[in-house]
């Protein structure tokens, strides 16, 4: 008894402490609290430390995680990695407390006249594949579908792939990443026709000054932020916010810019204009290493199902360039953008001065963009037109907001259109997967088929018969959920969902297969600074549960493509990762060997010669780079870097007499993304209980709205009823109101637009028209 | 048996010298922030009373600032 209630007081301590550094960060941006994770572990306690990288963003902090008699009970930040070095934010030291939650899935559960009902997973396993099988059989290889995660471990990825592209001959394979970063994607490949950014983490200790483009990197990646501001403590750097909303990442910078939303674009091409007009080109690094194209435009928001569109890119040359520049003064841009013609000027000499290093960052703001592809072509500009990227503390550099988006969805390529290496389009790429995959080359399909909004669209139609989504939650995450949720409670698909937790989208599943916690199996994850981490299996998860690998492969087996699929149990991750190193050998892109791995706390590709390439395409620190030059941007046929004429354009719903405000939506710290993890840690749900939406004082006042007082807000697709919040964590502009949507209660994306980038396919949270009333 | 945490703000370039006082009180955990001028603080005393002494003991220090509640318990006897 005695024992009990000591063990029940030491945790209420424990819980103590963490409300505390919660609450503190909350209150101030970047703050971290090292030495706490060693707090509350009994001096005599005989923990065995492993390493690996946290569970949740894009940064890939490295945790040490103490295990003490097969159960996790300590996070600490693991001082040998580069990444966080030694520092973890409120979310990561929290990270196990998720995994014991009271509701956690176990064993799987099967959809018996509209009942659930415990299966042994051998035969829920039975009925995926037996499902699958039928299906394909009845209405075709693309009547079946598999949405993955930003999430999903490297190996988790390949085999999905695997199994959908080579085994069963189909395209349907996309992913939540698709959400978040795939405007990056299609950035990095138009201007430089090579994914991912070309700089690391270790910019932040290079760079003079770092601009945040519509990114709240205090919240969103709390410990990167917080090498920045000790980087503004140590040698007085300057940290420039431009976004659309005062967060703490504003009130932390030097300088706060606001925007109107969607005039980024303007802005953008106002930077140029500048940059140009004063003589702040790097004429030498522009002839040597960048050519001048434009694309098509108006090309539309993808609103409409089956939507198709395909750019088709022209040379220009300087001048052509310099003269479309014209409609960008910082004059004429500011009459729309509300930003000053004072703060254009700052902002392009900051970018200008040939003295000073600058790293751009960017999110979500950029990427969830209707014109998001165009929006990060924008910004290379910048940086190309001054040469300064691909230099320490030099470059553009966009974030991502899932473990392995990079890893996972981008290198092992989660994505209808792409391959473990390159795209389904390219013959020799499909040659290579053939011959690796050891399947006939035929049997991969070369046209990719649905993105991840159209995936759910053909659900809605009836076009998709079986889905299969695992780590993620679609019914929260999506766009317009209000369409898509009715889609999945359809009987016209069967929808199998393998996941930790139940969520919104296990509740319309037919099967839900219980998914191993990341601690609870070995895997790989890929970070945002191309740094690719391995993890050995620390704890054995409750009940029946499975690593999504390994039921995949059971799958596989099942439907008879057992030979494409030899891996053993024991192990299958080091089997798989070495059998998908292959698909990167080379200069350009060659993984660390696992035995790396295994020793150090990730290693960034391209890994050549036992050394990481921290600065890509300078041929200082590439050893891919091969044209004799200072520079090469080898992802590109002649070697150079695209300058890309891209427009202002509109976005595709603004605020009108109807439908007066802009409806912005996003994250807080202590919750990740659709909170079915962060809302089962006690002290995080605590702390941030549910939503709300965010009003400018004087809207409010003008509305009548008082804090906390329930409010309807309402688009042309959907309303939503949130509390008030006034003068608090954010501040949004006059006409604008921001909600998270991390709260399952209150669902915000009833209310969102599924317009997307029509070259990315990546949809816009952050911009469509609403009206607030009263609840 | 309260159990109460608290932001702790240190007088400017005090923060050592406030975590070496707190330290030194047997109810209280302290932990600074890395980057901060902020300690998070838990206290653990027996009864009520006991807590408000030692509130008053830590709200003498010198170095103290600020003392800011966040989050209060109360557990059963032992």
């Amino acid at each position: 008894m005695n024992e009990s209630l000591t063990n029940r007081r030491v945790f209420i301590k424990k819980m103590a402490m963490l409300s505390a550094m919660t609450a503190a960060a909350s209150m101030f941006p970047g703050i971290l609290f090292a030495s706490e994770q060693e707090a509350g572990i009994p001096a005599d306690a005989n923990l065995d430390w492993k390493k690996g990288p946290c569970r949740f963003c894009g940064v890939g902090c490295g945790i040490l995680v103490g295990t003490e008699n097969g159960k996790a009970v300590a996070v600490k930040g693991d001082p040998n990695s580069s990444v966080n070095k030694g520092l973890l934010c409120v979310k990561g030291y929290h990270q196990i407390m998720c995994i014991q939650s009271k509701d956690r899935l176990t064993h799987a559960l099967v959809k018996k006249n509209g009942k659930y009902v415990q299966t042994p997973i051998n035969e829920a396993l039975d009925i995926v594949a037996n499902k699958m099988k039928e299906t394909i059989a009845n209405h075709g290889k693309d009547s079946v579908a598999m949405y993955t995660s930003g999430q999903s471990t490297i190996p988790e990825g390949y085999v999905a792939s695997k199994l959908m592209k080579g085994a069963i001959g189909t395209n349907n394979l996309d992913c939540n990443a698709r959400l978040c970063m795939a405007s990056a994607v299609t950035g990095f490949l138009t201007t430089f026709g090579a994914d991912e950014p070309m700089g690391c983490y270790e910019d932040i200790d290079h760079a003079d000054y770092f601009i945040t483009w519509g990114n709240n990197m205090a919240e969103m990646h709390p410990v990167l932020f917080s090498r920045m501001l000790e980087q503004k403590t140590r040698r007085g750097v300057k940290i420039i916010d431009f976004a659309t909303r005062t967060t703490r990442s504003s009130t932390a910078s030097d300088r706060s810019i606001l925007f109107e939303p969607q005039t980024d674009l303007a802005v953008a091409n106002a930077i140029c204009y500048e940059i140009i007009k004063n003589g702040w080109v790097n004429k030498s690094f522009v002839e040597k290493h960048c050519s001048f194209s434009k694309g098509l435009t108006n090309m539309g928001y993808g609103l409409e199902d089956n939507y198709k569109f395909k750019d088709k890119p022209e040379k220009i040359d300087f001048e052509a360039y310099k003269e479309f520049l014209k409609d960008y003064s910082p004059e004429k841009v500011s009459k729309y953008s509300k930003v000053s013609v004072k703060d254009i000027k700052y902002l392009a000499a900051i970018y200008g001065n040939p003295n000073k290093k600058v790293v751009s960052y960017w999110c979500m703001g950029m990427n969830q963009h209707t014109r998001g592809t165009w929006m990060n072509n924008l910004v290379y500009n910048i940086h190309l037109l001054t040469g300064k990227i691909s230099q320490p503390g030099n470059g553009p550099f966009s974030l991502t907001g899932q473990p392995s988006a990079c890893g996972t969805a981008r290198e092992v390529g989660t994505f209808t259109h792409k391959l473990p290496h390159g795209v389904v389009m390219n013959k020799k790429d499909r040659e290579m997967a053939a011959r690796i995959w050891k399947v006939p080359v035929e049997g991969i399909p070369s046209k990719p088929t649905y993105h991840a909004t159209e995936m759910f669209r053909a659900v809605d139609r009836g076009d998709i018969k079986f889905i299969w989504t695992q780590a993620t939650n679609p019914l929260v995450s999506l766009p317009k959920t209000g369409r898509y949720r009715p889609a999945m409670e359809k009987k016209s698909c069967f929808v199998v969902v393998s996941d930790v937790f139940p969520t919104p989208t296990s509740d319309v599943a037919d099967v839900i297969l219980p998914a191993s916690w990341h601690i609870e199996k070995s895997g790989l994850y890929g970070n945002s600074e191309r740094r690719t981490q391995h993890w050995d299996k620390m704890v054995e998860g409750p009940g029946e549960t499975m690593d999504d690998a390994w039921m995949f492969i059971e799958v596989a087996k099942r439907m008879g493509y057992g030979d494409l699929f030899p891996y053993s149990k024991e192990n299958h991750v080091e089997e798989i990762y070495n059998e998908y190193r292959q698909f990167h050998e080379g200069a350009k892109h060659g993984m660390a060997p696992l035995e790396v791995l295994k020793k150090e706390s990730g290693a960034i590709w391209p890994y050549v010669d036992g050394k990481s390439t921290q600065w890509r395409f300078n041929s200082k620190y590439d050893p891919a780079c091969s044209n004799g030059e200072d520079f090469h941007f080898y992802g590109k046929p002649d070697g150079k870097a695209i300058i890309w004429q891209r427009p202002f354009e509109d976005a595709p719903e603004k605020p009108d007499q109807e439908y007066p405000f802009w409806l912005n939506t996003g994250r807080v710290i202590e919750h990740w993304h659709t909170g079915s993890m962060t809302r089962r840690i006690p002290v995080l749900h605590q702390a941030m209980p549910n939503a709300y939406v965010e009003f400018h004082p004087d809207d409010a006042k003008s509305l009548g709205i008082r804090n906390g007082e329930n409010v309807k807000v309402t688009s042309r697709r959907g309303s939503c009823t949130l509390p008030a919040s006034i003068n608090e964590r954010g501040l949004p502009t006059k006409g604008q109101v921001f909600v998270p949507f991390f709260d399952e209660n209150m669902l915000i994306n009833d209310v969102t637009l599924d317009a997307f980038c029509p070259i990315s396919k990546e949809p816009d949270y952050k911009k469509c028209a609403v009206k607030v009333q009263k609840a | 048996m309260p159990i109460k945490s608290y932001l702790v703000h240190p007088v400017k370039g005090k923060k050592e010298e406030l975590l070496s006082a707190l330290k030194e009180i047997v109810e209280c955990e302290v932990v600074p922030a890395e980057n901060q001028n902020l300690l998070a603080l838990v206290t653990d005393t027996p009864n009520d009373k006991e807590e408000e002494i030692l509130k008053e003991k830590i709200e003498a220090i010198n170095s103290l600032e600020l003392l800011s509640l966040v989050s209060g318990y109360n557990t059963p006897q032992n």
